[in-house]
């Protein structure tokens, strides 16, 4: 008896070990021929991107795509990293300039000098070797509460000097850069802007920035929609967040009513945002080397480039991408973002972040 | 008699031959489970991190000895969760009181909407504390003008006092409904035979009652302990970035500066000190477990009489509400807000993907994933929790084997040690280490076993790095502690002599089992189900950090609406939260209806 029941267990076990694959979705070789070749793309949970765009893919290459996503950029490159030997796809997208070198040092890309980055401009452009191509980029900059600003009878910073005037004392919300990805890129802007040396140090601008009562928060969301006055929709009361120069177009994109103007302005002032790209690569011993190169072609053709705005909320790299109507109106590229060395960023990251803790947190 | 005794002694040696081949291949299932989906990744990954070049490395650990920041850490994290777990018992025993004793309306859905916070994503939940208690939050601006003051008088935000809190409300629930299960099968007789004799009610509690309800309250607090003492969105988020617990320190470690073998040897030590504390439970449960008297829920539950006992029953409802219960409102309130106006646009855009985006989930989709994955998880762990429970039940293997006078009981007892120890006794010595064992996957940390599971099963014919058969293993594997847990307090409580006679009676191990143990588990069982599908559908685990085609969750739908700025997306999370916790409440509510082979439940 007792071997039947553990039979009947054993049964059950198998069953329900079985469970998940009878979970039912759409399935994807539904349109594609049975001799469709398959391509596995792995990137962040940020990744987003329209369907017909992917459809378009697909039919034009007789192709099957699988996107793998996990977590965020940083989750993703570890991934990738620890499974170079044997990868779990065939191209990894989603690795920015802060990641890079740690990318390029694991060596997980085969390089591919694709003919598009013609189109792309030479400044995104920072693997010379073309391991890691340049998809996209967007800044990360203040943002500030328009409203609140006109309401209180004040101006709006114009710069990063201003967060630490008495006038803005407890405005201010930033990403703890430990944790945050544009809490790190504004952590960088500050370290491009003012230096490591001189009389004023990017950690005395921490220092003072800190006796003005800037609020730190785990992540972007915490900052924006919980602290942020205008993302909170009033429970928060900081009218100054770091944010994306991208953020005023998204806002009017995504509110019910419509805006004559966006609700929130970008500080652009000299050297106060940091600039992120992002990069595609073919991985290493990649099943399908060709079709992952004929992927990495068509993320940077037109199709896709002026698919991204609205998707990902970054701008296109490739020059002749025509930018949607909203982010043309409202999208504001600052001129001059600063520029960090990718190879310093992940030799001094450690330090530096150690360093802003000490001095932004104690 | 003796032809009774004498059929029974050729049955037993019959059957105990079939019962440890049968016991054995309980034994093989399960630690083959183990093995290969948490001690075979868990190694690869430490192995990878500690012993790079086939060569170990002590450096990290004793970097982690000299440097005073993870001392500090340590000692914060288990504090905290000392500190945490012990306002979480207090908080909830009265409601498990009311809960054991009392019979209320509405109870089912209040007990329902406790284990809702159970799987709130952190994110959503520290939305609702900070629209509850934040600067400018309804509590704060009551006060304001209540007291006329300018400034808000509570200031919560990133302090200690959040993070107790946010454990609270997380984890009332365990306490609820593991004791109060418990509670609720106890006797009131002993209690009233204090009474009688003259002692106070609260006298009676305290020295009768609570000393039989110490095994179920050791379960829960072990449990509630583990969880805070991982806790990572908590206290990262709720907490700011002044507080670290080891997981999170692991998670920046691995994530941020990929230093493996730093965030290895800090794995090293959460999985060591869980096992440490797991391994002094089980000794002392084995001494605190007794036999006692069950009764069925009819007799041991009323309705309350007289304005003390509704007093006490209200104002215990009263403190679930505002602790568990308000947090949940003030989601569902500013999910329905809209530019100061009720609106229903934050629903109705669920349902809409204007920019015909490939990754859009439609909330259907959403929900059947979510639910797919929690039922595939709740039949996995509670399979393999009855039989790790049954197993780990010592009086299951007298029980089956139990003979008809005392005098063959006593002869069957010497043989059996005799026969058995030399043969059988490496099993014991498993059984001692697996109650353990089955708890470490809830004190390992979530990004050490998954970067595992992208080291270790990357070959046929265990390729199941991207597959979705995967993340049902990652859950079973955080949800079998639940369900042992929830189990084995009402199975060491079965009186051997429901056994025996059950036995005397012609019963075969597997009736006796059906008869006996079944149903007296049958609640705390549906109670382990609870936490299994809780465990699944608020992604706990190494999960959220697997690489998988979109299979989309409910909590990650959430995740992703509140990764992009925008009213549209900021509300349509919260809609998504919404419906979260009312699939949840309708998932718990059919659970608890479900009655094991229709038998009389205790």
């Amino acid at each position: 008896m007792k071997i039947r029941l553990t039979l009947g267990l054993a049964g059950l076990l198998v069953l329900a070990a079985c469970g998940p694959t009878a979970v039912p979705t759409e399935p994807p070789t539904a349109t594609s021929p049975p001799t469709s070749r398959k391509l596995r793309v792995m990137t962040h949970d940020s990744f987003d991107i329209s369907e017909d765009v992917l459809n378009t893919f697909e039919a034009e290459h007789n192709a099957e795509l699988e996107i793998l996503k996990a977590g965020d950029a940083g989750v993703v490159l570890n991934q990738a990293i620890l499974s170079k030997d044997n990868p779990l796809a065939d191209v990894l997208y989603g690795v920015d300039n802060t990641l890079l070198s740690r990318a390029l040092d694991a060596d997980i890309f085969e390089p591919y000098s694709s003919s598009m980055l013609d189109a792309i401009p030479d400044h995104l452009e920072l693997d010379d070797q073309h391991r890691a191509l340049p998809v996209d980029y967007g800044d990360v900059c203040l943002n500030y509460d328009k409203a609140w600003f006109q309401s209180e009878g004040m101006g709006p910073p114009t710069n990063l000097e201003d967060l630490t005037v008495a006038d803005y004392e407890g405005l201010t919300v930033v990403e703890n850069p430990a944790t945050s990805s544009p809490g790190l890129a504004f952590m960088l802007a500050t370290i491009g802007h003012f230096g490591e040396q001189g009389d004023y140090s990017w950690l005395d601008y921490w220092a003072d920035l800190g006796e003005n009562d800037v609020l730190v928060t785990e992540g972007w969301s915490e900052a924006y929609y919980e602290q942020f006055t205008y993302g909170s929709g009033g429970s928060g009361n900081r009218p100054i967040v770091v944010s994306y120069a991208s953020s005023p177009p998204v806002e009017v994109h995504f509110s019910e009513e419509p805006f004559e103007d966006a609700p929130t302005g970008v500080v652009v002032g000299e050297g106060s945002c940091f600039r992120q790209v992002e990069f595609v690569g073919v991985l290493r011993n990649a099943e399908s080397p060709d079709l992952a190169r004929e992927w990495i072609d068509f993320m940077l053709s037109r199709t896709f480039q002026e698919d991204i705005p609205l998707n990902m909320f970054v701008f296109p790299a490739n020059e002749n991408a025509q930018l949607p109507d909203v982010f043309a109106e409202f999208a504001i590229i600052p001129e001059s973002p600063v520029s960090l060395d990718y190879m310093a960023i992940e030799a001094n990251r450690e330090a530096w972040i150690e360093a802003w803790t000490e001095t932004a947190l104690r | 008699m003796g032809n009774l005794s004498e059929r029974s002694a050729r049955g037993w040696a019959a059957e105990s031959r079939l019962s440890s081949l049968g016991r054995l291949l309980i034994y093989a299932i399960l630690l083959s489970f183990l093995v290969l989906f948490y001690f075979y990744p868990l190694t690869a990954i430490l192995r990878l991190s500690l012993i790079p070049e086939g060569r170990l490395s002590l450096e990290p650990l004793t970097k982690l000895i000299r440097t005073s920041r993870y001392l500090e850490t340590l000692w914060f994290t288990v504090w905290q969760a000392a500190l945490s777990t012990l306002l979480t018992v207090l908080l909830a025993l009265p409601g498990c009181y009311i809960f054991a004793r009392y019979d209320f309306p509405g109870k089912s859905v209040i007990r329902a909407l406790t284990t809702v916070p159970f799987v709130l994503p952190t994110m959503v939940v520290s939305l609702a504390f900070t629209s509850l208690l934040g600067p400018r939050g309804l509590l704060n601006v009551a006060l304001m003008q209540l007291l006329r003051l300018d400034q808000p008088p509570l200031n919560l935000q990133h302090t200690v006092f959040i993070i107790l809190l946010a454990h609270v409300f997380y984890n009332y629930t365990l306490v609820l409904r593991i004791v109060g299960t418990y509670w609720s099968n106890l006797s009131p007789q002993v209690e009233e035979a204090a009474r009688m004799l003259g002692s106070s009610r609260w006298r009676a509690i305290r020295e009768v009652t609570l000393p039989l309800l110490i095994p179920a309250i050791a379960a829960a607090a072990v449990l509630v302990f583990i969880f805070d003492f991982t806790s990572f969105g908590v206290v990262l988020v709720l907490g700011g970035p002044r507080f670290a617990t080891l997981e999170v320190e692991i998670y920046r470690q691995t994530v941020h500066y990929l230093n493996l073998p730093l965030a290895a040897a800090l794995s090293v030590i959460q999985i060591l000190f869980t096992f440490g504390l797991m391994a002094v439970y089980t000794r002392l449960q084995a001494t605190t477990a007794l036999p006692i008297e069950l009764r069925s829920r009819r007799a041991t539950q009323r309705r309350p009489q007289g304005w003390r006992q509704q007093l006490f029953v209200v104002g215990n409802l009263a403190l679930m509400v505002v602790l568990l219960v308000l947090p949940m409102l003030a989601l569902l309130e500013r999910s329905l807000t809209l530019g100061g106006g009720f609106s229903l646009t934050f629903y109705r855009e669920l349902f809409r993907n204007p920019r015909g985006s490939a990754f859009y989930v439609p909330p259907v989709a959403a929900v059947r994933n979510s639910v797919g994955f929690a039922l595939a998880t709740v039949g996995l762990s509670v399979v393999l929790g009855i039989m790790a429970a049954s197993t780990l039940d010592g009086q299951a293997t007298r029980g089956g084997s139990a003979q008809v006078n005392s005098s063959a009981v006593a002869e069957s007892h010497t043989k059996l040690a005799h026969s058995r120890r030399p043969r059988g006794w490496w099993l014991l010595r498993l059984r001692r280490l697996l109650d353990p064992v089955l708890m470490l996957p809830l004190g390992t940390s979530a990004v050490t076993l998954g970067l595992g599971y992208i080291v270790a099963l990357d070959e046929p014919p265990l390729d199941l790095r991207t597959s979705p058969a995967l993340v049902v293993l990652a859950h079973t594997l955080v949800a079998l502690p639940f369900v042992v847990r929830s189990i084995l307090p009402a199975l060491r409580s079965i009186q051997p002599q429901l056994r025996e006679a059950a036995a005397i009676l012609g019963a075969s191990p597997w009736s006796v089992w059906r008869e006996v143990d079944l149903p007296i588990m049958a609640r705390a069982l549906v109670v382990g189900a609870v936490f299994a599908f809780t465990v699944s559908m608020g992604e706990f685990g190494a999960t959220s950090l697997i690489a998988r085609p979109e299979r989309p969750t409910m909590p990650v739908a959430i995740f992703r609406f509140l990764g992009r700025p925008g009213t549209v997306n900021y509300g349509q999370a919260l809609a998504m939260s919404t419906l979260l916790m009312l699939v949840c409440t309708v998932g718990f509510l059919m659970i608890e209806r479900f009655r094991v082979g229709g038998l009389e439940e205790f």
